[in-house]
């Protein structure tokens, strides 16, 4: 069937193409079109019936014209060739190279949808990974296997956090590498350059996967990215026995394509016109991260969302958070005070946390460390709004010194160098520093033992 | 129904099939390609058949062939469900993992209870051959776990006369154990397992009312807003509130004989979460594995859209049959907003009108017939079991007037809403004592007066009134400073913090404080309580506010559900004396001292 074109679009629009009286197409098979100029363009039936064939067009309609307007049904879903020869190389949404280099082409064919983990194959991700980024490692750790996004919004310095992340991330306690996939979909030049630089001043371009689709690149193409990624992720992870750090930006852009094509389809649009399998679709995309049993190597998640006005409530905020193990949130309020790495703590939250810190992990006082600086800090923040009513020097001792508190707090422990990689030890350190501006009776999260260890306050604190 | 016909794909929309099925019936199940994929007919228009298919279809052709197997979409049950974990449609995922390595591949037919494994099954005595055997009736049990006792039952639909019974021996599911004549001379043999289609209640003599609590070891749950073993209970919550932690503490430490977990649409690593670590977890009640007394049914996010409506029937239909055990079950089902966008998917590909945010007309009426299947009854062998339902509805944004939290809010008589200011300060749970409720607080009363205290509604009263208050000053304060507010008004504060911090708040990973007993809970509310009142009495004597509020007693009070265990209630009680003996040196102090300045 593959060596038949078939000249009968029938309709084009939005990115979808219709193909009347062909039968028998596959749903999902991959198409090859050819247009009046007879440029190559790649699609995917998205659906299929005896009369009509719809196509998603990955590189869009434009400048179509049904006349001359070729088919060709390629008889097999979108795949993504698999070897090793995929790290330091460099791709477009739909896996052809982008760096000039000749295709892969020995390898296996793997379906770049994939397949469902079995949750019954899963191991819990527990291992920590120590990013040297304080506001993660103390109080939202990353563990091995998590897919943990970064909340962001226009102009904030997320690609700066998820480089930084990169750069630092390893496991405490072990020599080896992460290997890199990097999936850019709808980013600017210089983002992706910068991401590009990143990579090769540290000196892992070779440990890298990029699979990069442009502003200016066709947005369908964005809805096969990701796929085609995580498919070279899970490959690296789960028959090359690598521990992978996903890094997706931006799944804005994302799900915006997704919207594009859904409103093309006049699918029913559940809140501000994107589609209601919008969480079905961004969780076949995160689910394909974490651990499985019996094997070595694990995929973690590091995706960017910026939030369209800055609205955490916005459908992709939103529904990734109710998908992923949690969130790192950046706050404009921060950056504008000239706080770097901007983490509001708040909203932040890390679901792993739990089993990957203590003891055995990182230092055991370290989970009630954590819940305690998140009490302080939030009694602070009521402090903070007092403060704007009433002044702040009408406030009660108490009230100013979690005033004092929320100001160190923010200097010392959220804000840190780009380039500064903290052990967990020393933010740790740094957040007994905070805790011992309190009287101890003041501390209830932490326990008589580690305040006999680690608590440095004296009786000027009382 | 009839038997296996042959037709023929015409149109594939994602999960949403058209096909041309001779004879084909709403409800069906069919087979579908060569992929052998498993769908279900859910309407029919003139020739046409819409199916959903419980799996992708990618890969599918129009034209190929679809059986339609001629019955609905059933469960199997019997011996060996719990402990396990099973897909939206019943597939044991372990096996699965077994024979198919990590990933779920598609077609795969298998068994959903183990076929090779004996049990030891012990007829009931008494009876004999010639007896006449009525629908439910008890034939004898199977000690599946070391706490749970299965009772093999006549299946609902089966009645007659007993011509044969099994000995004790070991019997593997397919073997027979009973033969029944029913009045049309018609011979059923039963097994040790039976069949029942998901979407049809299972029958039961009649409903009764709740009558006791469902003891969770939460002090907001138990203590606040109590929801009644056979009840209907909601969990909504923005992401991240703390939905899943509250249903897997109901989970574990629940006075419930079966957990029952649907995970709809939620993470993988959930799951694992729970498979993982209830086998270490003791059962307070029992002393036993926790996981002896569970089963789960997972329908991750990842897996195919259709298959999670089914989940939440799959689940249901097991809870009922444990109910007609005589047991008491909960189920769990997180999330049943997942649920519900499953059917608006449908509901979109079938081009029904949409109403609200996409969803049909009929959400609201689905809905009810889901939380209506649980209830307290008399089974159809005369005893008493409970399905207890608890959902947790995902609002997009947080936003609880979306459809599926404002149908569910009609519906329930207990609403646990989870906040996400309180999330966000770590206040865990996170359940907002204002927008939550409970309908059933009188009768939660008598238990906890006959079992536990006579002075738990008042106490409990106090506390939620003293919560209240500490709103209206906050409110007072945020607007012209804590200056403004009397001593005695400050002192409110400090009382509804304390109450917050001491009693509200409880840690699922805190190992003393996990599990609350009923007793523990009073005893930390009355310590409270009675902190409040008499430092009131101090306050009033001129006590300082400040002094009062600082004193080394209140961090200890705010330790004390960490530091003592629920075993511990004695220590926790000498604990208490201790404080009120401090604070009576203090009450004489200061009077003494207002008597010398008068
Ligand atoms: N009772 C609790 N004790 C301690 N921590 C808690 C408690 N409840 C919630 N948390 C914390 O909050 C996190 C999020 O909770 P959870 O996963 O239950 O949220 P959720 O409401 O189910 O979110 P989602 O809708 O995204 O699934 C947990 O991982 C845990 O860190
Ligand atoms: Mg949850």
């Amino acid at each position: 069937m593959s060596d038949v074109e078939y000249r009968r679009a029938t309709a084009a629009q939005g990115g979808l193409l219709v193909v009347s009286g062909v039968e028998s197409v596959a749903f999902g098979d991959r198409v090859r079109v050819r247009d009046h100029q007879g440029r190559t363009r790649n699609g995917q039936v998205i659906l299929a019936a005896e009369q009509e064939t719809l196509i998603q067009v990955f590189e869009g309609t434009d400048d179509i014209d049904l006349e001359n307007t070729w088919v060709r049904f390629l008889d097999q879903p979108l795949v993504l060739t698999v070897s090793p020869a995929l790290l330091g190389r460099v791709f477009n949404g739909i896996g052809e190279p982008r760096d000039g280099r000749p295709p892969i082409v020995e390898g296996e064919q793997r379906n770049v949808n994939g397949s469902a983990i079995n949750p019954a194959a899963r191991n819990y991700p527990r291992e920590f990974i120590q990013t040297g980024v304080s506001t993660i490692d103390g109080l939202n750790s990353l563990t091995r296997g998590q897919k943990l996004p970064i909340f962001s919004a226009s102009g904030l310095p997320h690609n700066r956090l998820a480089a930084q992340i990169v750069r630092q991330a390893r496991l405490p306690g072990e020599a080896g590498n992460f290997a890199i996939v990097f999936a850019a979909m709808g980013v600017s030049y210089a983002d992706a350059r910068f991401f590009e630089e990143s990579f090769a001043d540290s000196g892992v371009l070779g440990n890298v996967v990029m699979f990069v689709n442009h502003a200016d690149d066709p947005p369908v193409e964005r809805l096969a990215l990701p796929r085609v990624a995580l498919t070279a992720a899970e490959y690296l992870a789960f028959d090359l026995d690598r521990h992978v750090l996903v890094v997706m930006t931006d799944m804005t852009n994302y799900s915006e394509a997704l919207r594009e094509v859904a409103t093309a389809k006049g699918d029913v649009p559940a809140r501000k016109g994107y589609p209601g399998y919008l969480y079905s679709d961004l969780s076949e995309i995160y689910e394909r991260s974490g651990r499985i049993r019996d094997r070595h190597g694990s995929v973690t998640m590091v995706p960017v969302v910026t939030m369209p006005s800055d609205d955490i409530t916005h459908p992709i905020p939103d529904l990734t958070g109710y998908i992923t193990e949690g969130q790192i949130v950046l706050s404009r309020e921060l950056y504008n005070q000239g706080v770097y790495p901007p983490v509001d703590i708040a909203p932040s939250l890390s679901r792993l946390m739990k089993d990957g810190i203590g003891k055995d992990d990182t230092r055991e006082d370290h989970p009630r460390v954590a819940n305690q600086l998140y009490a302080l800090y939030a009694k602070a923040q009521e402090a903070r709004n007092l403060a704007s009513i009433i002044g702040a020097e009408e406030l009660s001792q108490r009230d100013q010194r979690y005033l004092e508190f929320a100001t160190e707090f923010d200097k010392h422990f959220v804000g840190q160098g780009e380039d500064e990689n903290r052990s967990i030890i020393e933010t740790l350190n740094i957040a007994w520093e905070l805790l011992s501006r309190f009287p101890r009776d003041a501390l209830t999260r932490v326990s008589e033992t580690d305040l006999a260890h680690y608590y440095r306050g004296g009786d000027e604190a009382a | 129904m009839s038997e296996a016909r042959v037709g023929r794909i015409i149109e594939i929309n994602g999960p949403i099939l058209r096909i041309n099925l001779a004879g084909a019936r709403n409800g069906e199940q069919v087979r579908i390609g060569s992929l052998d994929i498993v769908g279900e007919i859910i309407a029919l228009e003139g020739d046409i058949a819409i199916v959903q298919a419980y799996e992708s279809t990618e890969g599918l052709r129009p034209g190929e062939t679809v059986n339609g197997l001629g019955r609905p979409l059933t469960v199997e049950l019997g011996p060996g469900l719990l402990q396990g974990i099973f897909d939206g449609m019943q597939r044991p995922l372990t096996e699965i993992a077994r024979v198919a390595g990590d990933n779920i591949p598609r077609g795969l037919a298998i068994d959903s209870l183990d076929r090779k494994r004996e049990w030891t099954f012990l007829p009931c005595d008494g009876l004999e051959p010639g007896d006449t055997i009525g629908v439910g009736e008890l034939l004898g049990t199977v000690q599946e776990t070391e706490t749970i006792e299965h009772r093999i039952m006549v299946p609902p639909n089966v009645q007659g006369e007993l011509i044969d019974l099994a000995h004790v021996g070991e019997y593997t599911l397919e073997d027979t154990i009973a033969q029944i004549r029913d009045k049309n001379d018609q011979v059923h043999k039963l097994k040790l397992y039976h069949r029942w289609p998901v979407r049809i209640p299972r029958p039961y003599s009649r409903r009764d009312h709740g009558v006791e609590p469902l003891i969770t070891g939460q002090r907001i749950l138990d203590t606040f807003f109590p929801l009644l073993k056979g009840g209907k209970g909601a969990v909504p919550g923005p992401f991240g509130a703390g939905k899943t932690m509250v249903q897997q503490q109901v989970a574990r430490w629940s006075n419930a004989d079966i957990v029952i977990y649907v995970g709809c649409g939620e993470r993988g690593n959930e799951m694992v979460d729970v498979l993982e670590s209830f086998p270490q977890l003791q059962d307070p009640n029992t002393g036993r594995g926790m996981m002896e007394r569970t089963l789960l049914v997972a329908n991750t996010s990842n897996m195919p859209v259709v298959a999670r409506e089914a989940s939440v029937y799959v689940g249901m239909t097991i809870a009922e049959y444990f109910r007609d055990q005589g047991h008491d079950v909960v189920m769990l089902a997180d999330s049943t907003s997942r649920w519900a966008e499953a059917l608006r998917e449908v509901a979109g590909r079938l081009g029904h009108m949409p109403v609200e945010e996409g969803y049909p007309a009929y959400l609201g009426s689905r809905l009810a017939a889901v939380y209506e299947r649980a209830g307290r009854v008399q089974t159809l062998a005369g005893e008493r079991g409970s399905v207890t339902l608890i959902g947790a509805v995902s609002p997009p944004g947080g936003d609880f007037s979306e459809p599926v939290t404002s149908h569910t809010k009609e519906i329930i008589q207990t609403f646990w809403a989870l906040s996400k200011e309180l999330a966000d300060a770590r206040h865990y749970p996170s359940v907002d004592w204002v927008d939550s409720f409970s309908q059933d607080v009188s009768i939660a009363a008598g238990w906890w007066a006959e079992n536990i205290n006579g002075h738990w509604d008042k106490r409990r009263e106090e506390a939620l009134g003293l919560l209240a208050r500490d709103a209206e000053l906050s409110r007072i304060v945020n607007l012209v400073g804590p200056e403004a507010l009397s001593h005695e008004q400050q002192w409110e504060l400090e009382g509804a913090a304390l109450i917050k911090e001491a009693v509200l708040q409880q840690s699922a990973l805190d190992d003393v404080d996990s599990y609350c007993s009923p007793r523990k809970q009073f005893e930390l509310l009355e310590l409270v309580m009675q902190v409040f009142d008499r430092g009131k009495k101090l306050i009033e004597l001129g006590a300082p506010v400040q002094e009062l509020a600082e004193h080394p007693l209140m961090a200890r009070i705010r330790r004390a559900k960490s530091t003592w265990r629920s075993d511990e209630t004695d220590d926790l009680a000498e604990f208490a004396t201790e404080v009120y003996e401090t604070l009576a040196a203090l009450h004489s102090e200061y009077a003494s001292s207002q008597e010398a300045a008068s």
